[in-house]
């Protein structure tokens, strides 16, 4: 029987989650657990109308399995346009807070939906399914373990519904970046495990003899999550039939052990997996080699040695001792070198194939993704200098900085990717537009540039209004007045999002057509095909 | 053979590529933070400290659970306009017992680390139920429910002792009382002569001007008034605690 053990486990594993709602200590877990016994009770559904009695079709083991990456390409961008929509809506309710309605849609809850909701959903399905595309694709071997991927692609997309609706609910361990309550992450350390051995055994039985080096950044960065993922959510619950949990650490510890876990999530979930894709699509899109093989190796292991360190500049002339403050500035301060080898080696892929950037509106994304790498991992840098930290910490240049990033590298890349990939997975000529993918670059791009300017202008003043003093020795400004002065560059900042939200439901629509088989008719851009001069 | 060529070793086997990453990203977290563990002067002597009563725990619960961390830091820098808009520095020592740490990382708020005290508690219960009646200028939500939402107690021993079991020094004594401390520190008519024993300094009284229950309003106000009201800084020596 088709789907068999699979019924019997999930059924199971549904009753036992009714069982929790039922005998739950307090009311979010059992209204959290009721949430878990409705999707896992679906799924369990949508697995029994499928499923049949005749003996399976034979598995070509030669042929690479594309099933889970096809749901993950549907999932980044289904999961982006949620997480950018909740992003533009707290840059409203910052700009308008009027627009909280309490207790469940109130800044605060909502906040951490659209982080998560941005870097592990969005961004985490977009490294899932591309690092199985490519490992497949740079090993020649199918993936391992049969069905396993299936189990890590929806074993992850449950973690984000438990987490995203846990976080409305009030159950957070309030860790940035690591808000799930213990049975949440529990999960996910089970999935990503799972992820991991995925990975790993199909690199195993590769019929190339070398690892290729997207693979590598792939792969340092799956074991790494996996290290900061265990250690940071170590905690105590309250009941083990809770939602509550107490950290295993408390105070100063307990700030660099998250900070440590935070800026690794930047610098291993959000860069290295991504440089991971960077390696794999910027050359097969412009059709050249990785520039230089020798920069690669240096940049790798500089990167993930160096990376690691850089936690404690988060927590500059807190009560973090001083040597560690230290400490954690100077290798951010390194880390920039790294950072631009990666840049370097992205752009000069481009060597002889410049042109393309005027005529390939995705090698232009990807280009400009490489290009805000460069630029926020200059930022960040500058920024963990502790006399400039005393200035940006606190402030919105920090929210800023993280945007140029998120938006700028993680984002276009992620999209210059999908776009990549999209036709090819379902065997399609070419995407449905490549005019939207024009629309999209300029719409990503724009809004991303109001964004970082609206946000630098307003962080700086925010800390010069907080530190001005007058003649006479006193604070001119009361908190109050500094909050009233940054209404107009909320709202700013809430339209920039919106012109990204908008260029991403534009790729959603071209994605949708893509895979529905339509292509649009159209003339190329202008300018993208410049007539031929004749030799004089 | 150079050493870029020896790279190949590595690019061959995928046991050793998982390896020497795992080797290599492990150092930094473990020179940084293991010996945050055992060096001495990490946390400054101080006196004042105890753990939170359980009617604070379960306020500084509500404050976590709402998010208050995301727009208030509790961390005041040694800055000339930090100290005198919100006080004395934080030390570590005033945050040793809190799991998890609340410093935060972003004021789009003011900080809080010193809130307690600074306020009445009708004050409090006014600026969270409408937080524009009484600061025109904010952009808070409103947290009205609060006040309509009795504190869920069951056993809440079990807070304490998960607390116990990760490290802050909770007394048989306190976990015994842990639902009657509760209760007593949010009713002007209780005896709560055991629970100042257990828990000196703590502000007992009616937090939400509603004694007929007690609310999760009573319970975040309790917190709020306690914050940065431990140590005794008349009796802290600075140079000793400088790190």
């Amino acid at each position: 029987m088709r789907f068999g053990t699979e019924i019997v486990l999930l059924t199971l594993f549904a009753f036992a989650a009714l069982v929790a709602a039922g005998f739950g200590a307090d009311e979010p877990f059992r209204q959290h657990m009721w949430v878990l016994f409705f999707a896992v009770a679906g799924f369990t559904a949508i697995l029994l109308r499928n499923t049949d009695f005749k003996p399976a079709a034979p598995i070509d083991p030669t042929a690479y399995m594309d099933g889970p990456i096809r749901y993950g390409a549907i999932a980044t961008v289904f999961w982006g346009v949620v997480g950018m929509l909740v992003g533009v809506v707290i840059a409203l309710q910052l700009a308008y807070p009027d627009l909280n309605f309490g207790p469940w849609l109130n800044f605060g809850r909502l906040r951490p939906v659209h982080t998560s909701g941005v870097v592990f959903a969005f961004g985490g399905n977009a490294l899932l399914c591309t690092s199985l595309y490519v490992v497949q694709r740079t090993c020649r071997a199918r993936l391992f373990g049969g069905n396993l991927a299936w189990f890590v692609f929806w074993g992850y997309q449950l973690f984000i519904v438990m987490a995203a609706t846990g976080y409305l609910l009030g159950i957070t361990e309030s860790r940035e970046y690591a808000e799930p309550e213990w049975y949440v992450d529990i999960w996910l350390t089970i999935v990503w495990v799972a992820y991991l051995i995925l990975f790993l055994g199909t690199i195993l039985k590769r019929k190339e003899p070398h690892i290729y080096v997207a693979n590598w950044f792939y792969l340092s960065f799956i074991v790494t999550i996996a290290m900061l993922h265990v250690v940071n959510n170590l905690s105590m619950p309250a009941s083990l039939v809770g939602s509550k949990s107490y950290s295993a650490f408390s105070g100063v510890q307990d700030a660099l052990t998250q900070w440590w876990y935070g800026h690794n999530a930047v610098g291993f979930f959000l860069t290295a997996g991504f440089l991971g894709m960077m390696y794999y699509f910027v050359p097969k899109q412009v059709n050249r080699p990785v520039y230089s093989y020798r920069l690669s190796i240096i940049h790798f292991w500089a990167l993930i040695f160096l990376y690691i360190w850089a936690g404690p500049h988060h927590l500059h002339y807190t009560a973090l001792p001083d040597w560690a403050q230290t400490l954690g500035m100077v290798f951010s301060i390194m880390l920039w070198m790294p950072s631009w080898g990666g840049m370097i080696n992205g752009l000069m892929t481009l060597s002889g194939a410049w042109d393309k950037i005027r005529t390939d509106p995705i090698v232009r994304m990807m280009v400009a993704a490489i290009a805000f790498y460069g630029m926020s991992t200059f930022e960040g840098p500058m920024m963990s200098i502790k006399t400039v930290n005393s200035l940006s910490h606190y402030t919105d240049w920090t929210i800023g900085h993280v945007h140029s990033g998120a938006l700028g590298w993680v984002g276009l890349i992620t999209f210059g990717a999908i776009y990549y990939m999209v036709p090819k997975l379902w065997n399609r000529e070419r995407l449905y537009s490549l005019r939207l993918v024009t629309w999209h670059f300029w719409l990503a791009t724009l809004g991303i540039v109001v964004y970082a300017a609206v946000m630098w202008v307003s962080g700086i003043m925010q800390g010069l209004m907080w530190r001005e003093y007058d003649e006479q020795g006193f604070l001119v400004y009361s908190f109050a007045e500094t909050v009233a002065a940054m209404h107009p560059y909320y709202v700013m900042r809430a339209a920039g999002g919106a012109m990204y939200l908008t260029g991403m439901l534009i790729m959603a629509w071209n994605v949708t057509m893509t895979i529905l088989g339509y292509q649009r008719e159209e003339q190329s851009s202008p300018g993208s095909a410049p007539a031929l001069q004749p030799a004089e | 053979m150079g050493l870029m060529d020896k790279h190949a070793l590595i690019e061959k086997n995928a046991t050793l590529l998982l390896v020497g990453s795992l080797l290599v990203v492990t150092v930094g977290g473990i020179v940084e933070i293991a010996p945050l563990f055992y060096l001495d002067n990490t946390i400054e002597k101080v006196e004042g400290m105890r753990p939170y009563s359980p009617l604070e725990l379960a306020g500084r619960n509500i404050y976590v659970r709402e998010g208050c961390y995301l727009c208030h830091s509790q961390m005041i820098r040694p800055f000339r306009d930090e100290v005198e808009r919100y006080g004395h520095y934080s030390l570590a020592a005033e945050s040793m017992y809190d799991h998890p740490f609340q410093w935060g990382s972003k004021r789009t708020g003011p900080d809080l680390a010193r809130v307690g005290d600074r306020y009445s508690n009708s004050w409090h219960v006014q600026h969270l139920t409408d937080p524009r009646s009484v600061v025109p200028e904010s952009i808070m939500p409103s947290y009205a429910f609060l006040k309509d939402t009795p504190i869920e107690v069951k056993d809440f021993s079990t807070h304490l002792v998960a607390n116990r079991r990760v490290g802050v020094p909770y007394s048989d004594d306190m976990i015994a009382n842990a639902n009657v401390d509760l209760m007593a520190q949010a009713d002007p008519n209780a005896d709560t002569s055991g629970l100042e024993k257990r828990y000196p300094k703590a502000k007992v009284g009616d937090f939400d001007g509603n004694p007929q229950q007690v609310t999760e309003m009573d319970a975040l106000v309790a917190y709020l008034q306690m914050l940065g009201t431990l140590v005794d800084f008349k009796n802290y020596d600075e140079a000793a605690g400088y790190r």
